[in-house]
């Protein structure tokens, strides 16, 4: 939660534009600065071409129109005072002053323009660096700056701007008359300006603001290829360590210039805005902000709907970006049957997204980026209204919402006395789609849009041309004149324009042979003249006749309303689920009483194997195990002839992960994948059908030091802070192949070799000794979140699960970790731990080791599958992980296979993916076993729990059931119904989506099978 | 200098310890075997209990029950299983060895219509992962090449033998074809949009495939100068071999329906067929068998069943399709093939019918059910003794294992490993 104090803060200093940046190369930018400072005062430009003429003190006065001075305040039949390019005033009745020019706007409307608050407008691109370096880059190329390449806070989009009228133009048709404007690019962006949409004027007038605001984002910049970060969780850390080292800087312990910092603690006092890309990323950009008192407004992506409650807790302010995901062309039944629920869903349900924000009070601006044209602007705005979005709410995220984001609401943002006379004159209502846009005038200047003086020649007119009657029957007149033209009953094929004054009109009476009418109107009158197919003229009058009411003309209708047809048939939006896509609850299951009665209980205690037994779950723990327990009011579950055990745990998986490695550098000990979980993963329900209950989520193993694990409870549908254990604190390392990077074509990064890995670690823990030293010693430190969490591992605070394979490095970490006062906790994989068996008791080490995977590359080459059942009796820990979301899911047949390979009771291989890994976890206090007191995670299986016929049929979370085998069926239902429904309505639908782009092709989810050794993923 | 010496040196190391690691190839049998008191699971549904095989010279000369006259050497199985030895399809095994080092594989060649490479030659008899499939009781393979859209030809092997040579057991059983996919994949990596899409050359591509079909079809009819690529399509013109082609989706699969009667491809076998079910019966209809890929693999999508890849197989069996099991994921993996079967009873398919699935129907889809997938007299005698149900891990314990009558080895690399390292551990080493 951020603090509340300063969100909408409004700081004077930046309405002064201070020229107090130092390294400023370009001197006309000084100049510029100087101009914008002094608009309409200009007395002091020496002046050559003449005398001075151009001061221009008039009043322009707007009379009868409907003006909304704000989203909130609208003055009926108002007018509107404007001078200098500002608002005088804005009232019921106000006085012309006697240099004033007056518009009668005869009933018209009055808006404050839009502010587009996350634009880049005239802001150059970025671009690649030309060339292609060989390997990776892991060092930064720019001195006196950050140790990293993507924090470019010191960027100021003003020195990269140029006015683009072209662009201009498009966006004030879509009715934006201010941007705030940035360099989109990297991860720390610099500061953007806000630039009045002003045609007329030069820099010196638009410039609202040089520095208006910070920018943030999660993606790398162009124009470096340094490798760090790779992954987001280590933008997110970087973002974290950036602050303690600006914290740093500023307290003066740094003896080099660091500009990217200064500039920071420069623009300390703007508004600041960080880019996300959905519901994800917000509740990062939050952590970070809440960490750091940082009051981010965040830049959505459109799926916030998705868990408005999560994003609603976040209490910050939001820019969201009005883009809706396109139809999906559903007529190939074949390839539309690939398209997942999900996207549908997203289809039907993103265009409430605006709505349900609204009606969740969360506060946010509205910002027309991303959308390829601003023409797409307003069609998708209309929908989203449609869908329940108050036009009030519409109004003010365009207006008044931005304005206050970056402290302008005396500026912009409304019609109120001394604001810049930023503003449209319309026909009516703007959110309706049949309203005109006449004018749009920034800062006095006017852009016209539509002669809002066009003469209005609606009408039926009747001519006579070379003998036949032709009735001519012209609306809307005034916007989109349409003409059509009649010989009696029946349509003659023409066409007709009403420009600049004049309708003309050309048809063919017979085969290629034209006439061609052209006629102005005069009063009730049309006249003009006709060209004859004989090429004779003959001079035309029409009486403007009633138009004869069509009752099915405007039904029938043509494009636009077509469209809103279709619109209207796809307007049932699809409930939410938990999570929202397939699989997901309509309702969040809840911790329930159950009694499981007459099962074989797998107690994984000194009690062994219970036949005929029951088990009572209550309050989310195990309350009794026992012959004929009572239910009272607990749900029964019968399990005659069935199993229960506790509920399965993975000690190593990379499922319900959006990045799995960050490989930017070979210690990443400060990332977390707790930033980076996806709870909506379908794995993890697919997980809980083969009975897991938790998982250890760890990093991968392309640095020697890894990131921290997130040990996580399988809650599907549950947010990640539900899922998330907190207080198990783990680390991945890694040895071997992976971390020195021998399967693929990379050579530059230390270690190439395993003599390397042991010198990084020993590296490693010296500084980090040397760390917490100088820390206890009260003396200044700079807060290292790397070196942090080391010092964790060497106070026993956090635990070490080491990705292992051959006895030489298995022997050699413990070796280092003895040398240096450490522990390691676990060797994952470890499939040469039978060699070394009796060293890893010593150490105290447990094994989480595959069943029987081997050959797959050099270093498992003396894998063998007896190799847990070795460890097992040299009285080693041992779980077997999967490492693998499709072996996670029937890690039960795993460990069967260790009854089979080396003879280990059955009884004990269970323990091998239940009691073990939850050990290894530190977690065997609260799961593990079926224990009273224990948290009720257990598993009823429909068979022996290690045949391979055995199918989880209810998985329980702390007496929640996640999973059943009943309501699965029902689900699978409920999927298929609403994959009907929904394709009915995408083939209904013919609204083009979100944009002029029309359909797109179905497009479906390239699913990532994540392993140890991914390193890139699509995030 | 010293570098190429280093790598020299290594790759001598290399191969000596895979020379010296295969399991010494057993001698022909001489005496007559017969097994006693087993439950004898015959591979085509049916089971006899308290069976008495007996078999010579390699072949099965007997099977009945215990009251017939037991002959030679006598294995008394009493409360045991015998189940004929399990036949893995569309594998790699012998072409890879260890995955990720290169200079050990030998299953992709370069090319897109490349039928005349052949598996069989590069078949390493002496792999290390290939005994290691012995003692969970598959004996015997087809091996596959990989890659392109011909990729090339297979071959059935048995795993106890010296050489390609003696391991073959039906050379060059099929071509296989991979089929043009009617989507595409948004090479993210290279900064394209993530997922998939329909493939706006999908039609083209079929049209390569017929293309190449109607050509080699022409110059079977007569020769011409030759051609290698077609030349080796011969036998899949006149039917003496299979056309496998791999494919997944509805589409694709429909789509082959139409090739196999527009090219008059007699003997066509769908690989994956993950969709298959919904043309089960047109499928059946074309006498078209199925050999699906992975059992325990994920569903391909997000919305389908968590459970399907365990159980299609039960709606294509009762539609009358004739499914064997494969495995074209990681070569090794293929030792769990009598799981994957286990894992489809689990679904409520009968042990003896998961049996069929990687016993007679692989048998009969390899055109070797003459002489192998059944324990049946004039068989050879390639069958195991199992402790228990064998297509369950915790009851798969074999004790014997016969190929071709010969008594095989059930040692591997790991179960010396296994000795060795378990008596280090007894020492308290």
């Amino acid at each position: 939660m951020p603090i509340q104090t300063d969100k909408h803060h409004l700081s004077l200093s930046h309405l002064i534009i201070q020229p107090q940046n130092m390294f400023i190369k370009k001197l006309s930018f000084v100049g510029l600065l100087l101009c914008s400072f002094s608009f309409y005062a200009q007395d002091y430009f020496p002046k050559n071409d003449g005398v001075r003429a151009d001061k221009n003190n008039n009043y322009t006065v707007f009379t009868n129109a409907t003006i909304h001075v704000s989203a909130t305040e609208t003055i009926k039949n108002g007018t509107l005072v404007i001078q200098n390019g500002r608002v005088i005033s804005a009232g019921k009745s106000a006085s012309a002053p006697s240099n004033a020019i007056t518009i009668d706007l005869d009933g018209k409307s009055i808006y404050p323009s839009f502010i587009d608050i996350y634009s880049d407008f005239g802001v150059e691109k970025p671009k690649r660096p030309s060339g292609r370096g060989r390997g990776s880059q892991y060092e930064a190329t720019r001195e006196g700056f950050y140790w990293n390449d993507h924090i470019r806070p010191e960027t100021e989009a003003i020195t990269k701007f140029e006015y683009n009228s072209k662009t201009a133009k498009g966006l004030l048709e879509a009715g934006f008359g201010v941007v705030q404007t940035h360099h989109h690019d990297g991860i720390a962006r610099g500061t953007g300006l806000l630039v009045a949409l002003n045609q007329e004027g030069t820099d010196a007038n638009r410039i609202l603001e040089s520095r208006s605001a910070a920018h943030y984002s999660f993606d790398k910049s162009r124009l470096s290829r340094q490798t760090y970060p790779s992954s987001k969780m280590g933008a997110t850390a970087l973002m974290r360590q950036l602050h303690q080292d600006i914290d740093w800087y500023r307290k003066g312990n740094v003896n080099t210039k660091d500009l990217a910092i200064e500039a920071i603690i420069n623009n300390e006092d703007l508004p600041k805005f960080f880019e996300g890309d959905g519901l994800y990323d917000a509740i990062r950009i939050d952590k970070i902000g809440d960490q750091f008192n940082k009051n981010y407004i965040i830049v959505g992506g459109g799926d916030e709907y998705k868990r408005i409650d999560e994003i609603k807790a976040l209490n910050r302010s939001f820019v969201l970006p009005i883009k809706f995901p396109a139809a999906m062309d559903m007529k190939d039944p074949y390839a539309a049957s690939n398209v997942a629920l999900e996207d549908m869903k997203h289809w039907n349900q993103a265009p409430s997204n605006p709505k349900w924000m609204e009606d969740n009070g969360i506060n946010f601006a509205l910002t027309p980026f991303s959308l390829k044209s601003p023409k797409d602007f307003k069609a998708n705005l209309m929908k989203a209204i449609a869908r329940g979005l108050s036009k009030e709410k519409a109004l003010a995220a365009l207006t008044s919402v931005p304005a206050a984001m970056i402290g302008k609401s005396e500026e912009i943002g409304s019609l109120k006395n001394g604001t810049w006379a930023n503003f449209m004159i319309a026909s009516g209502d703007i959110f309706d789609s049949k309203t005109t846009v006449y004018e749009h005038w920034i800062q006095g200047a006017k852009t016209v849009i539509k002669d809002m003086n066009i003469t209005d020649v609606d009408g039926s007119y009747a001519f006579i041309l070379e003998g036949t009657t032709y009735t001519l029957d012209i609306k809307n007149s005034t916007a989109k004149a349409t003409g059509t033209l009649k010989k009696g009953d029946e349509k003659v094929d023409s066409k007709f324009s009403y420009k600049e004054g004049w309708v003309t009109v050309s048809f063919a009476p017979s085969d290629k042979k034209y006439i061609r009418l052209s006629a102005s109107p005069q009063g009730n009158l049309l006249t003009g003249k006709a060209i004859l197919t004989d090429g004779s003229e003959q001079a035309i009058s029409a009486t403007k006749g009633t138009l004869v009411a069509e009752g099915d003309d405007t039904a029938k209708g043509k494009g636009r309303g077509k469209g809103k047809k279709g619109e209207a048939m796809s307007q049932e939006v699809m409930p939410l689920t938990y999570p929202n896509q397939a699989f997901g609850f309509a309702q969040q299951p809840s911790q329930e009483t159950i009694l499981i009665k007459n099962a074989t209980i797998w107690t994984n205690e000194s009690d062994g194997v219970l036949t005929d037994s029951d088990i009572l779950l209550k309050g989310g723990k195990i309350s009794a195990i026992g012959k004929n327990l009572s239910a009272g009011g607990a749900r029964v579950i019968d399990a005659q002839g069935k199993h229960v055990t506790p509920g399965i745990i993975d000690e190593h998986t990379h499922i319900g992960a959006f990045s799995i490695n960050e490989s930017g550098h070979n210690s990443t000990a400060e990332v977390r994948m707790a930033d980076v979980v996806n709870p909506d993963d379908i794995d993890i329900y697919w997980n809980l059908a083969g009975g897991v209950t938790s998982a250890q989520l760890l990093h991968g193993s392309a640095n020697p030091i890894g990131g921290q694990s997130a040990v996580l409870k399988m809650k599907w549908g549950a947010s990640v802070d539900e899922m998330v254990l907190e207080d198990k604190k783990f680390i991945k390392f890694a040895l071997g192949e992976n971390v020195k990077q021998s399967n693929w074509q990379s050579f530059s990064r230390f270690p190439q070799t395993r003599m390397g890995v042991e010198q990084v670690f020993v590296d490693y823990f010296q500084r980090a000794k040397e760390y917490q030293a100088l820390k206890k010693s009260g003396k200044p430190y700079r807060k290292d979140e790397e070196m942090e969490t080391l010092v964790e591992i060497l106070n026993g605070e956090r635990y070490i699960s080491c990705h292992s394979y051959v006895q030489s490095e298995i022997n050699m970490l413990m070796t280092v970790a003895d040398n240096m006062g450490f522990k390691v906790n676990t060797f994952t994989h470890i499939l040469e731990g039978y060699k070394v068996a009796n060293k890893m008791k010593e150490h105290g080490v447990g094994g989480s080791t595959f069943s029987d995977w081997w050959a797959y590359k050099y270093e498992v080459n003396d894998a063998i599958p007896y190799n847990a059942a070795i460890m097992h009796d040299a009285g080693v820990v041992v779980a077997i992980n999967s490492d693998d979301a499709e072996m996670s899911r029937r890690l039960n047949q795993e460990a069967a296979k260790i009854v089979k390979y080396g003879g280990v009771s059955e009884e004990d291989a269970l323990k091998m993916v239940t009691l073990n890994p939850a050990k290894l976890l530190h977690m065997d206090d609260r799961t593990g076993s079926l224990k009273v007191g224990k948290d009720a995670d257990v598993v009823v299986w429909s068979d022996h729990p290690l045949s391979v016929k055995a199918r989880a049929e209810q998985t329980i979370i702390e007496g929640t059931v996640y999973f059943d085998k009943a309501r699965d069926k029902e689900l699978r239902k409920k999927l298929q119904e609403e994959k009907s429904k929904l394709t009915a309505m995408l083939l209904a639908d013919d609204s083009g989506g979100g944009g002029k782009g029309g359909r797109k092709p179905p497009v479906w989810k390239d699913k990532q099978r994540m392993h140890c050794d991914t390193l890139e993923t699509q995030e | 200098m010293k570098t190429l010496q280093y790598i020299l040196g290594s790759l001598v190391a290399l191969f000596s310890t895979v020379a010296i690691a295969q399991q010494t190839p057993a001698p022909v049998q001489t005496g007559a075997i017969t097994i006693e008191g087993a439950t004898a699971h015959i591979g085509n549904g049916q089971v006899i209990q308290n069976a008495v095989i007996t078999f010579q010279n390699g072949k099965i000369t007997n099977i009945g029950t215990a009251s017939g006259n037991s002959s030679g050497t006598v294995i008394n199985a009493t409360g045991k299983h015998v189940y004929p030895g399990f036949i893995a399809t569309n594998t790699t095994l012998g072409l890879v060895e260890v995955g990720a080092v290169r200079p050990s594989n030998d299953d992709d060649e370069i090319g897109e219509m490349i039928p005349h490479v052949r598996a069989l030659i590069a078949y390493n008899a002496e792999s290390k992962v290939v005994e290691s499939m012995r003692p969970n009781g598959v004996l015997m393979a087809q091996t596959r090449p990989l890659g392109g859209r011909i990729s090339g030809t297979s071959s059935v092997v048995q795993f106890d033998a010296w050489n390609w040579e003696d391991a073959a057991y039906r050379a060059d059983d099929g071509v296989w074809l991979n089929w043009p996919s009617s989507v595409t994949r948004g090479r993210w990596w290279l900064g394209e949009e993530p997922g998939f899409k329909p493939n706006k050359n999908y039609v083209k591509d079929i049209e390569e495939v017929n293309t190449f079909i109607v050509n080699a079809t022409a110059y079977a009819k007569g020769n011409t100068d030759q051609n290698l690529a077609f030349e080796a399509m011969k036998g899949v013109i006149n039917g003496s071999q299979n056309l496998y082609v791999a494919a997944n989706g509805e589409r694709e699969i429909r789509d082959i329906l139409n090739f196999k009667r527009a090219m008059n491809i007699k003997n066509l076998v769908l690989v994956g067929g993950y969709e298959a079910p919904k043309a089960a019966k047109e499928i059946a209809a074309a006498s078209i068998a199925v050999i699906i890929q992975r059992v325990q693999e994920l569903p391909n999508t997000s919305d389908d069943d968590y459970d399907y890849n365990y159980k299609f197989a039960i709606d294509l069996v009762n539609a009358g399709v004739t499914v064997a099991l494969g495995y074209d994921g990681e070569y090794w993996q293929v030792r769990n093939l009598p799981f994957y079967a286990g894992q489809i009873t689990g679904q409520g398919m009968s042990d003896e019918e998961a049996l069929k699935l990687i016993t007679s129907n692989p048998a009969k889809i390899l055109g070797i059910e003459s002489t192998a997938g059944t324990l049946e007299v004039g068989k050879d005698a390639t069958l195991f003794i199992s402790d228990g149900n064998a297509l369950d891990m915790r009851t798969n314990n074999i004790s014997k294992a016969f190929i071709q009558g010969r008594d095989i080895s059930l040692e591997s690399h790991q179960t010396k490993l296994y000795k060795r390292y378990n008596t280090k551990a007894q020492n308290g080493q």
